[in-house]
């Protein structure tokens, strides 16, 4: 479990993480979810006592990063995949790790297993890596220690389709067996995908958290008309909040059962009619953080 | 939430039986020193350095001159160079290479790491000395036979060890400078700018300020050192020696080491 508590990081005027308080609870997997900047990285490299915090507390297990006895076998860390000696081997990195950590030798072949890099590949130096390659490196660096936890920044960057299905796969039977899972993305259909629970931070702040099924409810649907000026009409008649979501349609405030009623009564057909799941994560996503965006929520 | 109580006291008792301890920090400091490319050459260099001094020694010094001292002093100039930026890239990879993200997460009592390293570093500018004496001491088998004089053994223990310390001093500056900048490039200019630079600077100033002159000994660590190759100290050597070690080691060591346990890794 991590335990986040009213986390801020000033960087003289600029406040990075302001006020941050969540929790990622075991046997689930907890999406880190913010544009560019928002804090996200910060906010983890506070959690691994990487970066000292201005004030608040973030704990794992109940304790400070910084006193776990062996952090490795406790957290599994991985931040930024390029972040490695380029002259090193991915066998040696491992190697590395295996050794502070104590752990048995074996560990290295298990986890190269585990992340399928061949034996050439392992030998060969980070230089020559590609993205993915590095993100299957630090995923095995991670997991070599056998953690409870994970805290991972970005994993699925650069890591192709069947990789990206890899880690979801990996991530889901991991927290499906009692670990706790917290990735940060950018990437919404992931998260979406993978997440059981969400936390959204945009400009160092919190703006959301909850389960995902939670937030998504909050979506609403989209729902779509021959006449949208009608549509719309009939919805704020009801008391309903509609946005434009384009192509003709409108996203509603309220769940389907509700909007099909009020557009029955009004007379008007309606040509799609939907929970707003699909692309409702990044519906939220851009409302969220609309303040926050750099280039404008489009909606 | 008591699932995660549960899982804590299952989790709590296996990593107590395996904490991080001071010699596997140390061993895998140790290792990361060599497990590059460039840190094996970089320590090959050692051996290849002393192999090419001893050499030219051999091919090209007069034939009165071959003896062991020519041996040593020829093999201590890249030496003076090389374990230097040896204690430099140990520390400053982990930020330039940014594999300090891992090494501090793994290790996260970063003043445990950082020993390490200075444990590492001493003791490979001890071994390389203690190397390259005795290939220079192969040279000075070779060497007197090819030219058909005497063998002459000029360097005692006493005064071998005087050289392997300034060594060991040189070396040091390099990790005061490695913790203090905690940039590879950055590092090493200044190490050749504190060594070339200052020491022409300083030995310009004393030879035309008469009150410098007097005050070197004291401030000026590189001149400090110097007496280190001439074989014996006097007591006041000594002196000077470690109150300019203070200014140039021991504070800005601390200061780097209380930079390095605050600053942040990215």
């Amino acid at each position: 479990m991590i335990k986040v508590e009213a986390l801020t990081k000033r960087y003289g005027g600029f406040t990075a993480v302001d006020d941050v308080t969540f929790t990622a609870r075991p046997g689930r997997v907890t999406g880190f979810l913010g544009p560019n900047g928002a804090g996200k990285s910060t906010t983890m490299r506070v959690m691994v006592g990487l970066t000292p915090p201005t004030s608040g507390t973030a704990t794992v297990s109940g304790r400070h990063f910084a006193d776990l006895p062996n952090p490795g076998l406790e957290v599994g860390v991985l931040l930024d995949a390029s972040a490695q000696h380029a002259g090193r081997t991915g066998r040696e990195i491992l190697t590395i790790a295996q050794r502070t950590m104590r752990l048995p030798a074996r560990r290295v072949d298990e986890m190269l297993d585990v992340v399928s890099l061949t034996d050439t590949e392992a030998s060969r130096r980070v230089r020559h890596y590609s993205l993915g390659m590095r993100q299957r490196l630090g995923i095995a660096t991670a997991l070599i220690g056998d953690p409870e936890v994970l805290v991972l920044d970005e994993p699925a960057n650069g890591l192709d389709p069947a990789g990206i299905r890899w880690m979801r796969d990996l991530l889901r039977g991991y927290a499906d067996r009692g670990g706790t899972v917290l990735l940060s993305s950018h990437l919404l259909h992931e998260i979406e995908v993978i997440a059981d629970d969400l936390v959204v931070i945009g400009n160092g702040r919190i703006v959301s958290q909850g389960t995902k099924a939670e937030l998504l409810s909050a979506a609403g649907c989209f729902v779509r008309a021959a006449d949208p000026q009608a549509l719309s009409a009939a919805l704020a008649a009801a008391g309903i909040s509609a946005f434009p979501g384009g192509d003709g349609a409108v996203r509603a405030d309220a769940d389907p059962e509700l909007v099909g009623k009020v557009a029955f009564s009004a007379g008007l057909p309606l040509l799609e009619l939907r929970p707003a799941d699909g692309a409702g994560l990044e519906e939220i996503f851009l409302e969220l953080t609309s303040d926050t965006q750099r280039d404008g929520a489009a909606a | 939430m008591s699932t995660s109580t549960v899982d804590r006291v299952a989790v709590d008792a296996a990593p107590a039986a395996a904490r991080v301890r001071r010699p596997q920090v140390v061993a895998v400091e140790l290792r990361k020193m060599f497990d590059t490319r460039s840190g094996f050459w970089l320590m090959a260099s050692i051996a290849i350095a002393s192999l090419l001094a001893t050499a030219a020694v051999v091919l090209w010094a007069p034939d009165e001159a071959v003896t062991y001292s020519t041996f040593a002093t020829a093999i201590g100039v890249p030496m003076a160079v090389i374990l230097p930026i040896v204690a430099i890239l140990s520390v400053t990879s982990e930020w330039s290479q940014r594999s300090g993200l891992t090494t501090f997460t793994l290790v996260p009592n970063r003043g445990r790491v950082i020993a390490a390293k200075a444990y590492c570093s001493v003791a490979i500018g001890v071994v390389s000395m203690l190397l390259a004496m005795a290939i220079g001491a192969v040279g000075n088998l070779v060497g007197p036979a090819l030219a058909g004089v005497h063998r002459v053994w000029d360097v005692s223990v006493q005064e071998a060890l005087l050289i392997v310390l300034a060594n060991v001093l040189g070396l040091l500056v390099g990790f005061m400078l490695g913790v203090v900048i905690r940039s590879s490039a950055g590092a090493i200019v200044a190490y050749f700018v504190y060594s070339f630079v200052l020491t022409a600077m300083a030995g310009l100033l004393a030879s035309t300020q008469a009150w410098f002159r007097d005050l070197q000994p004291w401030v000026d660590f590189n001149y400090a050192q110097t007496a280190l190759f001439d074989g014996s100290m006097t007591s006041t050597q000594w002196a000077q020696l470690g109150v300019t070690s203070i200014g140039w080691l021991v504070v800005p060591i601390a200061v780097g080491i209380w930079l390095v346990m605050r600053s942040e890794v990215k």
